[in-house]
């Protein structure tokens, strides 16, 4: 059934189907004139049965039976022998075009349309089921309609969970058995049915099974597949959780101009400066939620002067579910006094409503509080005489922390909420995950396999996520990243993936420890700019990252370097509120859909996207994983799109206008990409009236 | 047994091309060959049933079988000669069996009655591997419309502590596996696709160039292969002896006779493996005849009646014919006294022709080793929900001075061999004497069987009481008795090898063949025919689910 080599067909073979072909012609042309004029006589469904025999891939053929079969029940409504005739023949038919093709979908799905009827008995669809899993166990048209028929016979969970275990006994290279399974124990498991419970004894004894396909044949792919759905099991916590926020909890904000600078006393990882009279309020949930608003989420101060405040989800699709939300406080209607500070109190979920996509409740209200210290704010600064930021290397200097910063860092630990594990059930997941590692280093002693090296890699972050609220270090790090990076070289065609993760792993490194950030973060030297809130900057430059992680960390960054990476994506970057200043230049990023992110980054004044890859593929392959951008769903001015863009066409530069003409960036820096023409400039010129500065030249103001 | 020999009448005609002296299982596949090669062929047997040393019998039976073919056979009369052109030499019966020791412990169990119902091998444990050469040849002679087969549900082996672990011999049994660690699982199944990589290489012509086991590794010991691939003893036990089927200690050079070469290891593997699973209804690797073995020469006799060879039953020949002049065989004597002539005979091998010229009865001489058979009669299972298993003890697995491996059969009634509840249990191992092979088989039945000590089955139920706990089966009746191992051999009379010490009847058929080759160098076994009453496809085989 499987693995077997095609032939090259002979030449009596194509005989066969020439004449089949011909046969098959004639009776399509017959079927579609009965199907046209709505004639449902015994002859024209004889020429129809003929056809799906011989084809049962041709959907019109099944949709013609089924409004034969509705005129016919009409007309013999009363008698109960006739409509069981009418549907006993539709199962005859589906059989024998079964026999021609097993995995026929036109066919399965019309024995589920006529068995949905309720007139059918369902005794043979059972035997008729074994027989097909039979010719092949892996069918998965046969599984799916397995679960069909065993909800309409109300055969139990149980049972249906002893056939997958007789079917993965027979031959465990079985994906619709281990599949089957995973969905009926979730099920068996969220209802707590008896015998199910606890959790934690039943996904041992999966362990236990699945352990013995892994390691009798680990390069069959089934039992992978399943260990990866009882890890998940095993690790995820189902309600969400906030994980971070801006401004992080127990800190000190400090709203400053630029005079204030020089003020050491300043941490200047909490100094932040806005131009819009407002602050932003990030909260971070570990998985993406809804239901975030005035009502879930409270927040008090003085500095909320509007009452309700509106929360507004940080999603690049426009959904109206998201990991981050944000919201803005105001502060220019009161007269706000040096010498004071204003605190802010900001309780979560003590109303429920907040809820994640799966459908679980945020269970666990907390709070956070921070500080607002304001510094006189001096006018004359803002409005001219905008410098240009540099990235020279020359103009970093490594940050050196001061002793006497109060409140240096960091959301990075600040809000480990407790998940609703209990403390049993946390240390079976620890001993769990780390008897698993223990097992897959075994395995990898004894031969070499991708795929257990990406399960041990997964095993070991698992662990070290488990583990981090207690240790803000990572123990595991290194192997993971020697694990991917061999990974990587054995598994060629899925390097990409492996480097993203890899980099998702160094970025975690990065930022688990204050010391170990402390080591990217710089002083930009350049501090005349106005447009630096602080002059912190965080470089993770040249550290051959694919994928942006951690970001939950990294909401306090204002200024960030990504330059000479291997980005292709900059997903998660939304998060970061406060970001005025981004550099990613060199790396791999191949179009405007990519930047897509930034549109939600309001602050963002300075961006060098110089030496990247736009333009010069013809195909934007990351268009495919986002949405349409016609399917955008905010109003769209085009009037007004028309007099800015003018004689350019504007579909050419679709992408990069969603892009910028929302942004209010003074500063670009888009040399060295396919797409920077004169042409390019000037439109970009026309879309972003702010600018100042483009690829280094100062523009002249209109 | 001859005394209605002289009521027959006479066989007409009188001249054959073939005539054939006793119906075990090689003798018929020459009689059903040599037919449907348009052969006459007159096929004889003294005994009263087919079979002759591969039959399956009652229990009445089988005990006076053995015992009449165990005693010195009285002297023949030396046949008169009688002034024709050739001289009569007497032909003797050579005793096969000796040291037959039979003991029933429940007469009241198996009385007359119930004696009757048992189909028990002589040539005991045995058993066919689906992919078999045996069962190709089955299908190939249209025999397979007289006998039905089953599968054999599991195979295990017995360990030092004395418990019964299956073989995992497939990858589902090894997923299923309980006694295998993870690690094992593992080292076990990347062996097999080792193998089977290896297989699938040479049927490629060595594209790569390299075969997957090296030239030196498939002529170096087997044991010394499984070494290299740093296999455990356990695995290594278990590949040996339960999946290669190796007799000898092959850890131990000094002791072992036949060391078992990587590349027929292999090739033994390669066979056990594409038995599981050939045919759909037999989940492993073995299966067996329903009735017993005895079908299997029965079968292959009707294929050669229906291509006209005659068969007569309860008659004895008393000698061999030899031409005076050349002294070559001319044709043989009834015991009734009719002479009957052909141009080849075959003999079974408990027959000796007593030459004038007394040159040394060929074959016995030169073979050392003996096969030790045993048979218990139980009313329970040796292992719950299980009826018809194999069994293996390899070496050193009772006692430290076990060199060889022995080999163990349960079948229950629902395979016909025996009244419903009851198990038939066979044992064998090859030995060097009667002592060294009794003492083995005893040691492999106490271990998995509770023997008692004398023929009171009052004191067997005490001593089953006793220990509880650990419940074996009760022997009710018991047989044990050595059989000498011959080869076949091909002269202008020629001898058919006697049953094997091995579970298959591999080398056996292998031997017969050679032999029919060797008288009929031109004729195929058995020629393609289009008929349909010779179906050769697999579908048809016959196999109870």
């Amino acid at each position: 059934m499987h693995g077997q080599p095609r032939k090259a067909p002979k030449p009596e073979d194509e005989a066969a189907s020439a004449a089949k072909a011909e046969k098959l012609r004639s009776l399509q042309s017959q079927f579609l004139c009965f199907h046209h004029s709505n004639i449902y006589s015994k002859e024209a469904l004889e020429v129809n049965s003929r056809l799906l025999e011989i084809n049962p891939e041709y959907y019109t053929a099944w949709n013609y039976r089924k409004l034969a079969v509705e005129h016919r029940l009409t007309q013999s409504e009363s008698d109960p022998d006739s409509v069981n005739s009418i549907l006993n023949e539709e199962l005859k038919v589906v059989e024998s075009a079964l026999r021609q093709n097993f995995k026929s979908y036109g066919a399965w799905h019309h024995r589920k349309w006529v068995l949905s009827k309720g007139q059918s008995s369902l005794d043979h669809e059972l035997r008729l089921l074994d027989r097909f899993q039979k010719a092949d166990s892996r069918n998965f048209h046969a599984w799916n309609y397995r679960r069909f028929v065993a909800s309409l016979l109300n055969i139990s969970e149980v049972d249906e969970l002893q056939y997958t275990t007789d079917m993965i006994n027979k031959n465990f290279s079985n994906y619709s058995a281990w599949h089957n399974r995973s969905v009926l124990l979730s099920n068996l498991l969220k209802r707590k049915a008896q015998g199910f419970f606890p959790k934690e004894k039943v996904l041992n004894e999966e362990y236990e099974l699945v352990h013995q396909a892994l390691f009798t044949d680990p390069d069959d792919q089934s039992g992978w597949f399943y260990h990866l759905w009882l890890l998940e099991q095993t690790v995820k916590a189902d309600a969400p959780l906030l994980v971070s926020s801006w401004p992080a909890h127990d800190s000190n904000l400090i709203l400053l101009g630029e005079s204030c600078l020089e003020d050491s006393a300043l941490s200047p990882f909490n100094t932040f400066h806005s131009e819009l009279g407002t602050i932003p309020l990030v909260v971070y949930f570990n998985k993406a939620v809804e239901g975030v608003n005035s009502s879930t989420i409270s927040v008090e101060s003085v500095l909320n002067t509007k009452g309700e405040l509106t929360w507004k989800p940080l999603s690049t699709n426009n959904s109206q579910t998201a990991q981050v939300w944000v919201t803005y406080l105001n502060y220019p209607n009161i007269k706000l006094h040096s010498s004071e500070f204003y605190p802010v109190e900001v309780s979560v979920g003590h109303t429920q409503g907040i809820i994640s996509s799966s459908g679980f409740h945020y269970s666990h209200p907390s709070r956070f509080a921070f500080k607002v210290f304001v510094r006189p704010f001096e006018k004359d600064l803002a409005g001219h005489g905008v410098e240009m930021v540099s990235w020279r290397e020359d103009n970093f200097l490594l940050y050196e922390s001061h002793s006497q910063e109060s409140n240096p860092i960091l959301s990075l630990d600040q809000l480990n909420i407790k998940d609703d594990h209990e403390e049993s059930s946390l240390k079976w997941r620890a001993e769990t995950i780390a008897n698993e590692i223990a097992l897959f280093r075994e395995l990898l002693s004894e031969i070499n396999c991708k795929i257990g090296k990406l399960t041990l890699a997964r095993l070991l972050i698992a662990h070290e996520t488990m583990l981090s609220p207690i240790a803000n270090k990572m123990v595991h790090s290194e192997e993971v990243i020697e694990l991917y990076s061999d990974l990587m070289k054995l598994d060629s065609p899925h390097s990409q993936y492996y480097k993203d993760e890899r980099s998702l792993v160094l970025l975690q490194q990065i930022t688990s420890n204050r010391e170990s950030l402390l080591r990217y973060c710089f002083r930009h030297g350049d501090r005349t700019s106005s447009i630096l809130g602080n002059s912190m900057c965080l470089r993770l430059n040249n550290i051959s990252l694919s994928r942006m992680g951690s970001i939950e960390k990294l909401l306090w960054v204002q200024m960030l370097d990504l330059s000479h990476n291997e980005l292709r994506s900059i997903e998660g970057l939304e998060a970061m509120q406060l970001l005025s200043c981004l550099n990613l230049s060199n790396n791999k990023l191949s179009s405007f859909t990519a930047l897509g992110p930034l549109r939600l980054l309001k602050s963002l004044k300075v961006l060098d996207i110089s030496f990247n890859e736009i333009g010069s593929h013809s195909i934007d392959t990351t268009r495919y994983l986002c949405s349409s951008p016609l399917s955008h769903t905010e109003e769209i001015d085009w009037s007004h799109d028309e007099t800015v863009t003018g004689d350019v066409n504007l579909t050419n530069y679709w992408e990069a206008f969603l892009i910028f003409k929302d942004l209010n960036l003074t500063q670009l820096d888009i040399v060295g990409n396919a797409i920077a023409d004169e042409k390019f400039k000037s439109f970009l010129v026309k879309i972003v009236p702010t600018l100042k500065w483009l690829d280094g030249q100062e523009l002249q103001l209109h | 047994m001859s005394e209605d020999a002289s009521s027959y009448p006479p066989i007409e005609p009188t001249n054959f091309d073939l005539i054939v002296l006793g119906t075990g299982l090689p003798e018929s596949v020459i009689a059903a060959a040599a037919s449907a090669n348009g052969k006459t062929v007159l096929h004889l047997d003294p005994n009263p049933f087919y079979g002759s040393n591969y039959t399956s019998l009652s229990l009445q039976d089988l005990s006076s079988f053995l015992i009449s073919h165990s005693a010195p056979p009285p002297s023949p009369p030396s046949a008169p000669s009688d002034g024709h052109d050739f001289t009569p030499a007497a032909l003797a019966a050579r005793p096969l069996f000796s040291h037959v020791e039979i003991s029933s412990f429940a007469p009241d169990v198996l009385g007359e009655e119930h004696s009757r119902k048992f189909n028990v091998d002589l040539c005991g444990p045995r058993v066919l591997f689906c992919a078999d050469k045996s069962i190709d040849l089955i299908l190939k002679s249209g025999a397979n419309q007289y006998v039905e087969f089953k599968g054999v549900d599991a195979s295990f082996v017995y360990n030092e502590n004395g418990k019964l672990t299956s073989v995992p011999d497939s990858r589902a049994a090894i997923f299923k596996d309980k006694s295998l660690g993870l690690t094992e699982k593992n080292q076990l199944m990347r062996f097999f696709k080792l193998v089977q990589q290896h297989l699938d290489d040479k049927g490629g012509e060595d594209e790569s160039g390299n075969s997957r086991i090296s030239e030196q590794d498939l002529e170096s010991p087997f044991v010394e292969f499984l070494n290299k691939m740093r296999l455990p003893p356990k695995i290594k036990s278990i590949i040996l002896y339960a999946i290669a089927m190796a007799d000898c200690d092959q850890d131990n050079v000094d002791v072992c006779e036949d060391v078992l070469k990587t590349k027929d290891g292999i090739d033994r593997l390669a066979l056990y493996n594409s038995s599981v699973g050939r045919f759909p209804n037999a989940l492993g690797a073995f299966m067996y005849p329903i009735y017993g073995h005895g079908e299997l020469p029965q079968a292959f006799c009707r294929r050669a009646a229906v291509k006209g060879c005659i068969h007569v039953l309860r008659m004895p020949v008393i000698a061999v014919l030899m031409d005076k002049s050349t002294g070559h065989y001319k044709g043989v004597r009834l015991s009734s006294g009719q002479d009957l002539f052909s141009h080849q005979l075959i003999l079974d091998p408990s027959f000796i022709v007593q030459l004038p010229l007394a040159s040394s009865p060929p074959g016995l001489g030169s073979i050392k080793r003996k096969v030790a058979r045993g048979i218990c009669i139980t009313k329970s299972s040796l292992r719950p929900e299980t009826s018809n298993f194999l069994v293996i003890y390899p070496p050193r697995s009772l006692f430290p001075e076990q060199v060889t491996s022995i080999r163990a059969l349960q079948i229950g009634s629902d395979l016909a061999v025996c009244p419903l509840g009851m198990f038939v249990i066979y044992f064998s191992t090859l030995c060097h004497d009667a002592n060294q092979g009794e003492n083995l088989l005893n040691a492999a039945m106490d271990s998995l069987l509770t023997v008692p000590e004398s023929a009171h089955p009052e004191s067997s139920t005490t001593v089953h009481s006793e220990n509880s706990a650990e419940e074996k089966p009760t022997v009710l009746w018991k047989a044990l008795y050595i059989q000498e191992l011959t080869m076949g051999h091909f002269e202008s009379i020629s001898s058919t090898p006697i049953p094997d010490g091995n579970l298959n009847y591999n080398n056996i058929l292998q031997a017969t063949l050679k032999l029919f080759q060797k008288m009929y160098p031109l004729e195929e076994v058995f020629p393609e025919t289009d008929s349909p009453e010779n179906p050769e496809d697999d579908h048809e085989f016959s196999l109870e689910s």
